[in-house]
């Protein structure tokens, strides 16, 4: 018996097919989650078929917060757990698990590889890929050229927290003249400082492990360990944190 | 799963359904004092020979039109509380001659001021610590001085007689309610505590029935004989924190849905409010003050008997994690909602999750991911 993990987030969704030990990743799928949950379950499905199994040697759980719309799964579980899991599997046993996604951001703190304690953002997008996204479409720019220009910028203040205000404040920076690899540089610096709030309302505990579409953005790690104080580890597998967990969790 | 009885009346349904019990004991020229609050002193209102009925807002209707005169950022109770009333959309409000009221949380008081504009409002001087030099003395004065509120205002008078039987209904009230939320003591619950809060908490809507005492019996000796045979692996959840009847369908009911029992309210509308009874033999001034005085809630400082309060009940009903709701703008609770966590987490090692949210639908799915991931945490703890 094989196990998958299916993570369908907001923004990507996130496929790994881990050996019977449990202890390798045999195979890994990232596509973007799209309009519609449903098809991007069933591509994600074909491409495990794709892989020379039966579905009966697989044993398959979803998270995610499309996991709804995985009607093949043999279970469901939440991303909180499925996160914590699987960067327990990447990082180690004791870990404060900073998980940057395209509509919530969370922090979860792992003791001996359970989840002891977690906390979300609230409602508003300030501090999640989504405020990236929308900055980085409102300069016509896709995120992977918006993290490459923001390589190269001065660390500038964008004062508004709420993602509404800070489109028009970077558009009157751009109007203004501002180099545009400082307008990008500063608002990856506006999602550390709102993520490392949500960090610093819990205990840190461990070392931090950043998880999520944004853990091969050195910029981005490099200043949130700037501004926690500590060294933030991650792993280009750490986007598939979710799907790890979830095959991890599979019985 | 969550299953209810076929003939569930949920809240609203009992509220709704009292308003013409209301309307006729009006027309019959009963009396009803409006009440906000666990430490209103309700016996005062049976003795002057009225029906005493909680108003708080309990839904999202009314916030809108609160939030023309009041702050946005004032608690959903007390805007909701106060938007039923301006829109004459609540017929309890409606009926009430009158309402009584007390010094608790600044927004609440301040909002009692506005709504003496449309109704007769006595606000009693609440102390602020049990342990204030002369608290007892004075809140004694206080209860003697709404009982002439209500005096002048019905044109009744309060006789030692009245008194000390609206004490003893009381008592036998309480006493019949605490039973009936230990039912959950069972564990495995028989029943629901979704379905089970929403009886008792409805009671107060009962106020005409002459038999309340007796149906409540007689629902918790139905409750005990009830049979689950899913509530094994079950976690065990106590709900601590603001009033949560406005969040009852978004998060106890969700809460019991995706797989976890509520047993156990460390409200002031449960059972460790309830069980303080009231001295029969006393003085009843006294012994009322004395009573509603022991009332652990955030709007008193210091407020450690809480904590006690709240290892108390995570023992006697065998919990496994505890929620602690804390409505947007509360600061009383928000600010004391640190201490609840270090206790539960550090001293209790036991998981922990505050909910900060109101009685919109809007966080809904938000809410439903947190207690997902909650009772997965109680599972794997
Ligand atoms: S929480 Fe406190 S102030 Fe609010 S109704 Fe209950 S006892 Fe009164
Ligand atoms: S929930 Fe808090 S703010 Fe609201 S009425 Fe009660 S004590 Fe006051």
């Amino acid at each position: 018996m094989l196990f998958a993990g299916i993570d369908i987030g907001s923004t990507a969704a996130k496929a790994v097919l881990m050996s019977e030990d449990k202890r390798e990743i045999v195979a890994r799928n990232l596509m973007p989650s799209g309009w519609n949950s449903r098809e991007t379950a069933e591509r994600l499905l074909s491409w495990l078929m794709s892989l020379g199994y039966s579905r009966d040697d697989i044993r398959i759980i979803a998270t995610g917060y499309g996991r709804v719309s995985v009607p093949y799964a043999d279970s469901t579980l939440t991303e909180i757990t499925c996160h914590g899991k699987g960067a327990a599997f990447l990082g180690g046993d004791d870990l404060t698990v900073i998980d940057i996604g395209g509509q919530d951001t969370k922090v979860i703190i792992i003791k001996n590889s359970r989840v002891i304690d977690f906390v979300m953002n609230d409602k508003c997008s300030a501090g999640t890929g989504k405020f990236l996204e929308v900055m980085a479409n409102r300069m016509g720019l896709t995120l992977p050229e918006f993290f490459a220009l923001a390589e190269h910028g001065k660390d500038i203040k964008i004062s508004s927290m709420c993602t509404v205000f800070a489109e028009s404040e970077i558009v009157s920076l751009m109007g203004l003249g501002t180099p545009r690899e400082d307008i990008a540089c500063g608002a990856v610096g506006s999602v550390v400082s709102k993520v490392a709030t949500l960090v610093s309302k819990k205990a840190s505990s461990g070392k931090y492990y950043l998880t999520g579409g944004f853990c091969e953005s050195p910029l981005l790690i490099r200043k949130l360990s700037e501004t926690l104080g500590s060294e933030v580890f991650t792993t280009p597998d750490a986007r598939f944190a979710g799907a790890i967990g979830a095959a991890l969790l599979g019985k | 799963m969550l299953s209810l009885p076929k003939n569930f009346e949920t809240f609203n349904e009992a509220r709704q359904k009292s308003f013409m019990a209301l309307y006729q004991a009006k027309e019959r020229g009963k009396k009803i004092i409006g009440t906000f609050c666990s430490y209103t002193p309700v016996e005062i209102i049976h003795a002057a020979g009225a029906i005493p009925v909680g108003l708080c807002g309990k839904s999202e209707q009314g916030i809108a039109e609160a939030e023309a005169i009041l702050p946005k950022t004032i608690c959903p109770l007390i805007k909701a509380s106060y938007g039923m009333a301006i829109t004459d959309q609540c017929p309890y409000f409606y009926f009430s001659d009158g309402i009584l009221a007390e010094t608790t949380c600044d927004g609440k008081k301040k909002m009692y001021e506005l709504m003496g504009k449309i109704k007769p409002v006595h606000v009693m001087n609440l102390p602020q610590s049990k342990d204030q030099a002369l608290a007892i003395d004075a809140w004694t004065e206080e209860v003697k001085r709404a009982a002439k509120f209500l005096e002048d205002l019905l044109h009744v008078s309060i006789t030692p007689e009245k008194l000390h039987d609206a004490i003893v209904y009381r008592n036998r009230l309480r006493r019949a309610i605490v039973d009936l939320y230990e039912v959950a003591k069972i564990k495995p619950s028989p029943v629901s505590g979704y379905e089970l809060s929403t009886v008792a908490e409805s009671a107060d809507f009962h106020f005409t029935d002459d038999d309340l005492i007796a149906k409540i019996e007689k629902t918790t000796r139905d409750f005990k004989a009830r049979t689950r045979n899913d509530g094994a692996n079950r976690p065990r959840v106590l709900i601590t924190g603001c009033p949560n009847a406005g969040v009852r369908d978004k998060i106890i009911k969700r809460l019991e849905e995706l797989g976890a029992d509520y047993v156990c309210a460390d409200t002031c509308s449960g059972p460790r409010v309830q069980k303080f009874m009231i001295d029969e033999n006393a003085d009843p001034y006294r012994a009322i003050a004395e009573r509603y005085l022991k009332i652990n809630c955030s709007v008193m400082t210091p407020n450690e008997a809480r904590f006690d309060d709240i290892k108390d009940l995570v023992k006697e009903y065998q919990v496994d994690g505890v929620i602690e709701i804390v409505l947007h703008g509360c600061h009383t609770f928000a600010v004391e909602a640190y201490t609840t966590m270090n206790i539960i987490q550090n001293e209790l090692s036991m998981p922990y999750m505050r909910l900060d949210t109101d009685f919109s639908q809007s966080d809904g799915g938000q809410i439903e991911t947190r207690l997902g991931a909650f009772i997965e945490m109680m599972i794997a703890a």
